[in-house]
């Protein structure tokens, strides 16, 4: 495709305007959520062609964690999805240790649980505030944003950081919570089933926010597995694959909660699907609280976990040989922390399917890191879902996919 | 020799008589639409502030009072950027200019009590549906000079809407015009609170929600904001502008708004009557009413999300254009009954 100047330049020239109709939206677009950059072909305002471009949000993320022990580059994993910053955190830390072949506590199992599903809700509070703003409902977005501000109060209370928390470690989390902490979340889990209802009754009866939503963006399911869709944009078509249930981790084969699942495939099943994701969080957060309880005082941390600073490897002392020889000295030998090998492991984060694949040369450094996120595959599918579209349903289909990307470009 | 007392004297007749009481009103008018424009803006974040659980503007002055004062003298310091690629510069510095005028032009015809009224005209009330329509073309030419993608789709928008929904604001109020016999506001208001319901909101209710929902697509508010769609036109057809030009398109949908808002005060809910007359304030029934439905408009603009531009036309076409002629017939029905 030719480049926009180019084409402006052309069509000054000519007397003729057949050439098509190009809009450049973004990066700079308060509708894009964040840099992503669109090359919009439109027949009217129809849209015909639709391209994203990426990589204004490019850090090098997964470069850089080449050069930084594994405990170091974990805190590159809130960069990510900067919004649900401990469900990246969770991920990593479960890759790491599948590939160091740690057993987590289970007290700390529990606490993970409970950050990833606070994320979640956090998440989806600013998806759907961000998306009902491009859709013009102005004052979703202040409420979601007021309940939001809880939970991000709640995580500065349990680590200090309010949006890049980086509050696991690899063999558990940094700290346990103190009962405030516990108050705070049966509190926050009494009130927030009632503050749902405040943004459904908002918009879910508007007539207008029905006929923006319904009918636009549609995907069938098997598309949607085509196109590699994860997460609550693909429960939307009616696919019901969870990570949390298909490939338990953590605890979550014991916790009681319903996998949110609708079957339209448009805009507003997706969102259907995220506000049910939203109250099956709070149940589960809940189901977790009353299983800290249980194990009270237990560690949060796995006794053989690295140090922050993973040093190359660690010197070991070989068994002696039975009858060492006199003036005979035992040199130890140097036994590599993290073992050689390549790990996938994935999770459910709020957007989707967060994978971490990790190849280690047996050095304190992972030698590759690569990371699958759903904005990336999610963006890819825009086109699909957009193309014969109006251009103001392109903002409801972006929003819809709900994408970050600081994710995508990572 | 003249004598040039004598011509002063007629001068003096002539101009107070004819021009100067004129040019004393309208100054007055502006004055007063000026200041109720710029708190209208202050009214607007404060109301939608309180309803979206903040504050507001409260820094400036006591309350925030002084911020709408505190806009303007930054926006006219602002440069004036008139972008280098732009189509026809004097259209382009033109177009707020023609957005302004047209919408403030209004003014000159709205009774605000019996008697102030800049210019009393019988065709009164074509003279708002004119000049609201000539207001749109500030838009139009504005998204054309621009030469910029995102303005001139908002100028396309807006033509289209404009035409759609300027129909159905018209057939709302030819209703009105049927009950009253006069397309003068003085008498249309003088005819409603002698007619039994008082006011023609009641009679024509079909009529008054046809004319509300017209007014707020014809001023480009929120949910028919789509000129300047602030999600995907990011501002539409005033993209490129800047500083002071940049305010005069606000000010130009304020005014339209509170010419809207009068005009639906004197045509519907019956002007400068009320329940008692106030002492000393002649028009406060009329001020009274016409801040109620500032506030309508503004909260519909808190609670509200936005119509996609086809739907925008489907309602316009075939919804309220339809409502509108059956309340005509209605009428015409109730006029050979009674």
């Amino acid at each position: 495709m030719p480049q926009a100047v180019e084409i402006i330049q052309k069509q000054k020239n000519s007397d003729q305007w057949d050439e098509p109709y190009l809009v450049n939206m973004g990066p700079q677009h308060p509708a894009t959520h964040g840099v992503l950059r669109l090359f919009l072909e439109l027949d009217g305002e129809t849209i015909v062609r639709c391209d994203p471009r990426i990589g204004y949000l490019h850090r090098g993320v997964e470069k850089l964690s080449e050069n930084l022990t594994y405990s170091q580059a974990m805190v590159l994993t809130d960069r990510l999805d900067y919004i649900a910053s401990a469900a990246n955190n969770v991920g990593y830390c479960l890759a790491v240790e599948k590939l160091m072949g740690l057993e987590v506590p289970r007290r700390a199992q529990i606490i993970r649980v409970i950050v990833c599903e606070m994320a979640r809700i956090a998440s989806h509070l600013l998806w759907l505030a961000t998306h009902a703003l491009d859709i013009g409902a102005m004052t979703v977005f202040l409420y979601c944003f007021r309940d939001r501000e809880w939970l991000l109060d709640i995580f500065e209370e349990i680590c200090g950081a309010r949006l890049t928390v980086s509050y696991p470690r690899i063999g558990g989390v940094r700290l346990d919570f103190n009962q405030k902490i516990i108050d705070e979340l049966y509190r926050f889990t009494e009130e927030f089933p009632r503050r749902i209802p405040e943004y459904e009754t908002l918009i879910d009866v508007n007539r207008i926010w029905l006929k923006r939503t319904k009918g636009v963006g549609v995907i069938s399911g098997e598309e949607a597995v085509n196109l590699g869709l994860t997460g609550p944009s693909l429960r939307g078509s009616g696919v019901r694959y969870d990570l949390r249930r298909t490939r338990p981790y953590l605890i979550y084969d014991e916790l009681d909660f319903e996998v949110a699942v609708e079957y339209e495939g448009d805009v507003y099943s997706r969102y259907r699907v995220r506000m049910k994701e939203m109250r099956e969080a709070n149940k589960i957060i809940r189901q977790c609280l009353d299983k800290l309880a249980e194990c009270e005082g237990e560690p949060v941390i796995a006794e053989e976990a690295p140090d922050l600073l993973i040093p190359f490897s660690k010197p070991k002392r070989p068994q002696p040989a039975p009858h060492p020889k006199k003036g005979f000295l035992v040199k130890s030998v140097e036994v590599p922390i993290v073992p050689e090998g390549e790990v996938y492991f994935a999770i459910e984060a709020p957007k989707g399917e967060l994978g971490y694949y990790i190849v280690s040369d047996g050095s304190g450094h992972p030698w590759r890191v690569r990371i699958r996120a759903p904005s990336f595959v999610h963006i890819s599918a825009l086109p699909a879902l957009s193309e014969g579209q109006m251009v103001a349903d392109i903002i409801a289909v972006i929003g819809s996919v709900d994408i970050v990307l600081g994710e995508c470009d990572r | 020799m003249i004598d040039l007392q004598a011509f002063l004297n007629t001068a003096d007749h002539f101009l107070l008589k004819y021009f100067g009481l004129s040019l004393f009103k309208s100054l007055v008018l502006v004055g007063i639409t000026l200041l109720h424009v710029a708190y209208t803006t202050y009214a607007e974040r404060k109301i939608i502030g309180h309803m979206q659980q903040r504050l507001g503007p409260n820094r400036v002055g006591p309350r925030g009072l002084l911020q709408p004062i505190a806009d303007v003298l930054k926006l006219i310091q602002k440069e004036d950027i008139i972008p280098s690629c732009v189509d026809s510069p004097v259209v382009f510095k033109a177009a707020p200019l023609i957005s302004l005028v047209a919408g403030a032009t209004s003014l000159a015809v709205i009774p605000i009590w019996e008697h102030f009224v800049v210019t009393n005209v019988n065709m009164a009330l074509l003279v708002v549906l004119a000049m609201s329509s000539l207001s749109s073309f500030g838009v139009i030419l504005a998204g054309w000079a621009s030469n910029s993608r995102y303005s001139f789709l908002g100028g396309l928008r807006a033509s289209a809407q404009v035409i759609s929904y300027e129909i159905a604001m018209a057939l709302a109020l030819v209703g009105v015009m049927m009950l009253a016999g006069s397309m003068n506001l003085v008498e249309i208001v003088k005819a409603q609170v002698a007619s039994p319901f008082k006011i023609y909101a009641i009679p024509q209710i079909i009529g008054f929600f046809v004319f509300m929902v017209a007014a707020i697509a014809e001023t480009n508010r929120t949910p028919f904001d789509l000129p300047e769609a602030e999600s995907e036109l990011v501002a539409g057809y005033f993209v490129e502008y800047s500083g002071i030009r940049f305010a005069l398109f606000y000010l130009a949908e304020y005014f339209g708004m509170i010419v809207m808002c009068m005009l639906a005060v004197v045509c519907f809910l019956g002007g400068w009557y009320g329940p008692f007359e106030v002492p000393g304030v002649p028009f406060f029934w009329f001020l009274l009413k016409l801040y109620f439905l500032i506030f309508f408009y503004i909260w519909v603009r808190a609670t509200l999300p936005r119509y996609r531009y086809d739907q925008l036309m489907g309602l316009g076409w075939k919804v309220l254009i339809p409502l509108a002629l059956l309340n005509i017939v209605i009428t015409g029905l109730i006029k050979v009954m009674a």
